[in-house]
């Protein structure tokens, strides 16, 4: 009889239902789809973020020291360290290989114009193919890692021995434009390069010239040698664990070390390229690693108030309807209690009433959700998001809270209609 | 012992006194009416008899249960037990056949028994519209239907309003029959009329006026008691 009734009164009551499943649908898509993205947009956004540039400073151990006492810069010509170019390959291999995305080294190289001025010169690799030790392979370099550059002309490639890319300040200075030739004198040498491309970095860049870092090493005499490189990591936004790690990580307890070490915290992932190449410090470039974090929880704090009113509203909008529902069966829900149906019965009636309505809602809701992420996982990131199983049961819990409580207003009228009322009139 | 006895019961809404000072008693398998105009609280008193409502002053026992004492529950329980209710608009459920309409007031009760359910409907004269739902049947059908419900759980005291107020006369005269019957099964019946002829076929025919008992008269005897 129970299930008798609660089928009468969804099929006498279609448009009804209909549009409470509609009202739950519409918050179970966004609720499916924000969720979605937000567990995957951690990947996303920082991916996003990779494009602008690099995150991690790696610089040769004595560099490091100078630069921490004397505030000298690395490559300034001050320090005689350098890290190994032949090591480079090996910060693919660190436990979080698969979060560095691309990463660049630079070569400072001493050199002057023909009139005597000092200028900033630097090799780098442009897009360099690199053979793991793994077996793997990679392109990795400053062409990926600059996205954001607006270059005039060409990007240099790494077998090009006589041309270079000049910064917009750098050629302004020297009166350049692309195609035009410039003499750099480097260890008492003269060079010639041709203008191949200038670029606009909007920052202190724009005052350098770059060339191949093979040729680079050959004009300053320091074949295989790097003096610092530029990493960007996928990473997890810091937390105290992070910091106090960073500070000093044995400082840490077995347990936390293995947390943090086994988390792609930036300063863990710094400790892990320290550990693969030979005397050398990684740095976070903090300003960059903490906006990251930072635009990474506004991110997610931003989907996850989307997700709360959307359900908010979805309870609204089921509170209303299932209320004027239960108004409109006053007179039987008043005859079932005249025949002795107690309000835990007429209750039970009403929410199982509403939870059938509410399940296939949310079903229809949980597929919609998920061509809803995957519309902002296009749109958005360009990728597709991937669908986590987890959100499942997830759901269905926001969803059945967000039915309790849309029922909440309907349940108190129920109980406190009177038969007497309904029935009679009084 | 009486079945129900209405011992100074007053009724106060606000400013209103529906009912002042009712003292009533329904014996086992009595049948009693009670009329009066409009606002003369007869809906009032059927409300309190039938346990859907509590007096402000005195007190309703019913089968030796003081009901303006107990709790809602208890009350809900009683009037399932106990009583069973007719009402003028016949109050169906409408998506339910007749047969399931008189199954649900099975289903609150106890267990269901659809042989024993289609028996109440034999009774009111409806086996063969069993499976037609309130929407196919006729007013004097439904309030059959209403009749058989009532009596299907065996209550003690069937309590009707206006149980012809919306029928014909050759419907009237069926659901008049059925409670004939019923008295001389020994039911007792407290039915709530504005029609003579319906107040003629009961015993006593109590008469409310402003929301106190102006008369009550022996049917019987064709005089009045008091």
């Amino acid at each position: 009889m129970f299930f008798r009734m609660v089928k009468g009164a969804l099929l006498r009551q279609k448009a009804k239902m209909a549009m409470i499943a509609f009202t739950v649908a519409l918050g179970a898509s966004l609720a499916t789809a924000m969720i979605n993205v937000m567990l995957d947009a951690g990947d996303k956004v920082n991916r996003e973020l990779k494009t602008y540039g690099a995150n991690i400073n790696v610089i040769p151990k004595g560099a490091s020291l100078l630069n921490d006492i004397y505030g000298v810069g690395e490559g300034s010509g001050v320090s005689d360290k350098y890290l190994k170019e032949s090591e480079l390959g090996n910060i693919k291999t660190i436990f979080w290989a698969f979060n560095i995305v691309d990463f660049a080294p630079y070569l400072e190289t001493p050199a002057k114009l023909k009139n005597g001025s000092a200028i900033n010169l630097a090799g780098t690799w442009f897009s360099h193919h690199l053979e793991l030790p793994t077996g793997e392979s990679l392109d990795t370099g400053m062409i990926s890692m600059k996205k954001w550059w607006d270059v005039q002309g060409q990007w240099l490639s790494d077998g090009d021995t006589d041309e270079l890319m000049a910064g917009t300040a750098f050629a302004r200075q020297n009166n350049l434009k692309i195609g035009d030739r410039i003499d750099i004198i480097s260890v008492n040498k003269t060079y010639s390069f041709k203008v191949k491309g200038i670029f606009n970095s909007g920052s202190q860049e724009d005052l350098r010239a770059y060339v191949p870092l093979a040729k680079a090493q050959e004009m300053s005499g320091r074949n295989g040698l790097v003096s610092r490189v530029e990493v960007s990591a996928l990473t997890t936004p810091d937390n105290e664990l992070s910091r106090r790690a960073a500070q000093n990580p044995n400082s840490l307890s077995i347990k936390e070390w293995e947390t943090w070490y086994c988390t792609a915290y930036v300063s863990a992932i710094c400790y892990q390229i320290d550990e693969v190449m030979t005397d050398s410090v990684s740095k976070p470039i903090r300003q960059v690693a903490q906006s990251e974090g930072a635009i990474l929880e506004k991110t997610e704090l931003l989907m996850l108030l989307i997700t709360i009113l959307s359900l908010a509203g979805a309870a609204l909008g089921i509170s209303n309807l299932v209320t004027a529902s239960v108004m409109e069966r006053s007179s039987e829900i008043g005859l079932l209690k005249a025949m002795g149906a107690y309000d835990i019965h007429i209750s039970l009636l009403v929410l199982t009433e509403i939870a059938i309505t509410g399940m296939i809602g949310a079903a229809a809701g949980y597929f919609a959700g998920i061509g809803f992420a995957q519309i902002i996982g296009r749109s958005v990131f360009d990728s597709a998001i991937n669908i986590k199983p987890a959100v499942i049961p997830l759901v269905a819990f926001l969803v059945f809270v967000v039915i309790i409580a849309g029922s909440i207003p309907a349940i108190r009228f129920l109980l406190a209609l009177k038969p007497a009322e309904v029935l009679h009139g009084r | 012992m009486n079945l129900l006895e209405l011992k100074n019961i007053s009724k106060i809404y606000g400013d209103v006194k529906a009912l002042q000072n009712i003292n009533l008693s329904v014996g086992q398998g009595e049948w009693i009416a009670i009329m009066g105009p409009s606002g003369s609280g007869k809906t009032t008193m059927m409300n309190i008899i039938g346990c859907m409502d509590k007096p402000s002053i005195g007190s309703v026992i019913l089968d030796g249960t003081d009901i303006s004492k107990e709790s809602s529950k208890k009350l809900t329980a009683l009037r399932r037990d106990k009583i069973g209710l007719i009402f003028q608009q016949f109050h169906l459920i409408n998506y339910l056949t007749a047969l399931e309409n008189v199954m649900a007031a099975q289903y609150y009760h106890s267990i269901q028994d659809e042989k024993e359910a289609l028996e109440a409907l034999s009774r009111v004269g409806l086996a063969d519209r069993a499976k037609h739902l309130p929407s196919q049947l006729s007013g004097g059908e439904q309030q059959r239907v209403c009749i058989a419900r009532a009596l299907i759980n065996y209550p003690m005291l069937i309590l009707a309003d206006e149980p012809t107020g919306n029928l014909d006369e050759a419907n009237e005269a069926i659901v008049l029959d059925i409670f004939k019957s019923l008295h001389k099964e020994g039911s007792a019946i407290v039915v709530v009329t504005h029609d003579p002829e319906v107040a003629q076929e009961s015993e006593r025919t109590v008469i409310l006026e402003h929301g106190k008992i102006s008369k009550i008269k022996d049917n019987n005897k064709s005089e009045a008691l008091c």
